[in-house]
Formats: C-alpha cells, structure tokens, sequence
C-alpha cells in the first residue's frame, strides 16, 4: 500500500452529503456514474480536476454526518487512492475501510492544495515531497482494520474468513 | 470495576466481561436497512453469497427516504429490496408506512440492553428505550446478515445531566440543538452518552427520542435514555411488557460528566450550513421564510405534531410561505387524524404529505428554490441536504417552526402563543 500522488485539500468537517448527494444516491447503484458529482455541492466539477491516484486531503471530522456507504465508493470510483485528515467521523471512517478505500489521521496543517505526496501505509509514513517533510500520524489502524484493508475490503475479508476475527 | 450501560450491553452480547477501549465481536439483536442503503447492502450480501439471513425475523426493511418513488430508479431499488425480503423472509415496512426509525420502535424491535445496528446515522435513536443502538454502512449491514455479528470498541461513556425547570415555549428539540451548539459536530467522536437528570425524568418518550436522535450530530456512537415507567408505557402501548432495563454502576467510570442547568435556556436555531451553528434565537436577526416543514426521525411524532397543531388552531400560515408537514409513520398519522390535527393542517393551508422522510433528504416532497430559507424540524442543514444547494435551512423546534409559518419570519413561539 504504497502510494504517489497530488493533494486536493479541503476544509474541517466535510459532510457525506457534501461527498455524494442524496438526490444521487437514491437513484441507483451505478456508482461510476455517481462518482462525476463528488463533492459538486462544494466543489463544482471537481471531478474533473482528479488525475487517477490523486489523495485526498481535509481538516478535521471528515465524513460526518449521513451514515451513506455511497461516500466512500465514490471517493474511490472517482480515483482518489487514500484520503488523509485531522479526524474522521466515526460512520465514515468504518465505511471506508469496509469499501477498501485507506484513510489516516494525520496533521494535515502540513500540507497545501497541489503538493505532491508519498504515503506508505506499511511503514505508517507520509511524505510531503513538495515541501520536503514527514507528515505526523496522529493514531493507527487496529489490526482488524488494517486485515480488512489489506484484503480489499469488508467482503474479501469475509470469504476468507468466514466471520469477523479479533 | 463497575459498568456504564454501554459496558453491560456489550458484556452480554460478547460472552465475557469488557470495559472501554476493548475490541470485541458481539452479537446483534435486531438490524435495519432503509431504501438509501439497504440495495448496497444486499449487493454486498449477494457478493458475500449469503443464502440465509441470520435472525431474519429481526430485519427491517424500510421504505421511507424517497417514497412513493419519485422516479424509475427509486421504484427499481424499492423492487429489489421487495423481493430480497421476500426471498429471506426479513420484515419489510412498505411506502407510507413511516420513517424507518420510528417503524423499528413501534414494531418493538428496539427492546432495553439490546445492541442495534442499522444502515442510517440516526439509528441512535432506539437509545430513548435504553438500548444501544448505533450507525452503520452497507457492507456492515450485509455482514451482520451473513454472520448475525459485528465487530466493536467499546466505547467510552460521557454522561449528561440536564436539570433545572424548562420556560414555556422550550421542548426537547431546543436542548439537543443547545447541545449540539455546546459540543460541536465532533465534540463527542466515538462517545457513548448517557443522559440524565430532573428534565430528563420528566420528558415524554417523543422528547427522549429527538434528542438521542441527534447525539450523532456531535459525533457521538449512541445516547443512551433511563429505563423507567415512561419506557414502560411505551412498551404497555405496543403489548409489550417489559419490567427492567439497564442503568450504569456507581462506580463505573465516565471520561467525563456534563452538568447544565437549563432554566435560562431559550428556542435555539441552527443557522445554515452546519448543525452545529446553533444560536439563541434572541439573538437572530429578521430572517424571512419560504417553506416551513414539521417531520422526520427528529420531530415528526404525535407530541410534535400536537404542538404545531395546537399553535395553528384557527390560524393561516403567513402569505407567501408554504408548509408541509409528514407525520413519522402512519400509525401516528391515524391518530392525528382521530384528533382533527390534519384537519387543523389543512384548514391553516399546511400541505399533508405522507408519513416517510418527507423532504428530509432532498429527494422529493418539498425541493426548496433558489435563495428560499426553508425552516425545518429536521436534524441535518447542510448546503444541498433538501435538493437544492442554492437554498439555505435553518433547524428548529415544532414549536419555533410552526410560529415562523404563521409569521413569515423566524418568530420565538411566545410571540404567537398566548
């Protein structure tokens, strides 16, 4: 889980409506087609802005609100390899995990809008190359998050394990 | 060591006695699923290929976030949920029957010391019966359909005691936004909360349920409510007899205690766009409205819808404002109707729409325009949430809201009420 690639820097509490709208949501399950409106209601077409690989990057309480599975999905239809943040909401934060999407809780203060990162999630490190520093990690995924994570996902995990393992 | 109710709940549901901070796999009670997020679920289930559902009878899914279906995607989503209920033998709660937390209460599906999951964020709101109930995504929903499990932290425990008197035009909608205001949207990450106090004692399980409603609006995991006889009548009036609940252990431990007196508190009001933007609302300026809407999981039961119509009586909403009201579930509809509530409505030039979301979620039943102020019972006001992120909402009481209908503006209650 190593990646390389330009930040997209947002604010403090980005909500799951603001990552998907309800009124896309609802309608199917095409989340390739969902993933063009991401963030639109605060970003018009930031889609197109996304250069597969590119990393998200917010301040604190990311994903609050709506308990929407959808967020995550169209965050990784949408190319983007890992999302970086103060805090994650709860919610969101599982959801992420279970969809295969990485998320760390970092100092974000660190980093600005277009620089150009390398994360490697194995040896828990964030490099700012832009600006040619080490971004602090603020916590660590507990094990049963990182064992989802490295098979993909919530549902690669259960094939192989059957039920939920701690 | 003593035990939070958060600890007890965990502790039984997991084979072996646990305390915060721990990770466990505990089994679920009773799960939900509504029309936003049950078709991932069974996606997922599909992928997993589960070919039973584990505890089926305690599934529940629901119609409620855009229905009758506005368009040809929601009614192909609805479809699928239909027959995977079908199929699986799982409850189902059809278009019109209500909102997908209220529907769960009141078939008796949240009972005290249970653990509750559901794929909605407002699932908290089970806590006003004493159980933990909490938040999930798609893939969880489905995994605890597979495996009848979920993984867990145990979380830690806050507690909240509210005392003092309330002031006449002040309900429980106006504490939960006082709180929300207080901690901010992430005050509480990852918290249990249990409340208590003399306010607490004595409010109505209709008030209990909006506020445990909206503990996720600060962040929180669960709001856990007292088991007393108030419980215990919700429970009588749904043929359940339930005679014991859960309560924490003198000397369990609480990563914090909150205190608040409340005998000063005013209507509150979130302004637009974060729930957590809350102020007294002396202190707003001249705010004209366009759309009024009285509902949802937060405020769309039969105390609310008693209070807004008791205000309405004999009036008309202001010229130029629309109002649309969506009783919670049908069952709280009938007895509305039983009480001349809707004629109330109606008569005042209300728009009755059917028990559901209602225009919650942007989806249909009350889209705002552009620039228009909608003020909302509801518990989200982000940019966008109705449809329309062009419009702005503003979050309040039944109360607030309906006084703000008559006047045009956002009005304090008192300056209607006699």
């Amino acid at each position: 889980m190593i990646f390389d690639g330009k930040a997209h820097k947002f604010g403090d509490n980005i909500n799951t409506d603001y990552i998907i709208s309800g009124k896309y949501k609802f309608k199917s399950l095409d989340f390739k087609e969902m993933a063009k409106h991401l963030l639109e209601d605060i970003y018009p077409n930031f889609y197109e802005r996304i250069t597969p690989g590119d990393i998200l990057v917010a301040g604190k309480n990311f994903g609050c609100g709506s308990s929407r599975e959808q967020a995550p999905l169209v965050i990784k239809y949408a190319g983007i390899s890992v999302v970086l943040a103060k805090s994650f909401s709860r919610i969101f934060f599982r959801n992420a995990i279970n969809v295969g999407l990485p998320v760390v809780e970092c100092n974000t203060d660190l980093i600005d809008d277009g620089n150009i990162l390398h994360i490697d999630l194995y040896k828990g490190e964030i490099y700012n190359k832009s600006k040619n520093l080490k971004v602090e990690l603020f916590s660590s995924l507990p094990e049963i998050m990182l064992k989802i994570l490295q098979e993909g996902g919530l549902v690669e995990y259960l094939k192989k394990e059957g039920t939920f393992k701690i | 060591m003593g035990k939070t109710i958060s600890e007890k709940i965990f502790s039984n549901h997991c084979g072996k006695s646990v305390h915060a901070g721990e990770l466990i796999v505990a089994d679920i009670d009773a799960i939900m699923g509504q029309d936003g997020t049950s078709p991932l679920a069974i996606k997922v289930f599909e992928e997993l290929g589960g070919e039973r559902v584990i505890n089926n009878e305690k599934v529940l899914l629901v119609l409620d976030h855009s229905a009758p279906p506005p368009n040809e995607g929601v009614a192909n989503l609805h479809k699928l949920m239909r027959e995977f209920a079908e199929k699986y033998r799982t409850q189902i709660s059809e278009i019109g029957e209500g909102v997908c937390h209220q529907v769960f209460m009141e078939r008796g599906l949240a009972l005290p010391g249970n653990l509750i999951v559901g794929a909605d964020s407002h699932t908290c709101t089970y806590g006003a019966l004493n159980c933990f109930a909490t938040g999930v995504g798609s893939s969880e929903l489905a995994a605890v359909m597979y495996t009848g499990k979920l993984w867990f932290k145990v979380p830690e425990t806050v507690k909240i005691i509210l005392n003092g008197k309330l002031r006449k035009g002040v309900t429980a909608k106006d504490i939960i936004l006082y709180l929300v205001g207080y901690f901010k949207s992430d005050g509480l990450t990852y918290k249990a909360i249990e409340f208590e106090g003399e306010i607490i004692k004595n409010l109505s399980f209709d008030g209990r349920a909006t506020i445990t409603n909206m503990v996720v609006e600060m962040g929180a995991k669960a709001g856990i409510m007292p088991f007393d006889e108030i419980t215990k009548n919700f429970f009588m009036e749904i043929g359940i007899n339930i005679n014991e609940g859960v309560s924490s252990d003198e000397d369990a431990k609480f990563s914090a205690i909150y205190n608040f007196d409340l005998s000063n508190l005013e209507p509150q009001v979130s302004i637009p766009h974060q729930v957590d933007n809350v102020y007294p609302i002396s202190q707003l300026e001249k705010i004209k409205i366009h759309l009024a809407y009285i509902g949802t999981c937060t405020n769309g039961r039969i105390e609310d819808l008693r209070i807004s119509a008791s205000l309405l009586k004999g009036k008309k909403i202001a010229k130029g404002v629309k109002m649309i009201i969506a009783p919670a579930s049908k069952k709280i509809y009938l007895q509305a109707l039983k009480e001349g509530l809707i004629e109330t409505f109606l008569s005042a030039g209300a728009v009755v729409v059917n028990p559901g979301c209602g225009p919650c979620v942007g989806t249909h039943q009350g889209v705002p325009a552009d620039g228009e102020n909608v003020i909302s019972t509801a518990n989200r006001n982000f940019k966008g949430r109705m449809g329309n992120n062009k419009a702005f909402i503003y979050l309040a009481s039944p109360l607030t809201v309906t006084a703000s209908a008559i006047k045009g503006e956002i009005t304090n209650p008192l300056d209607v009420m006699d």
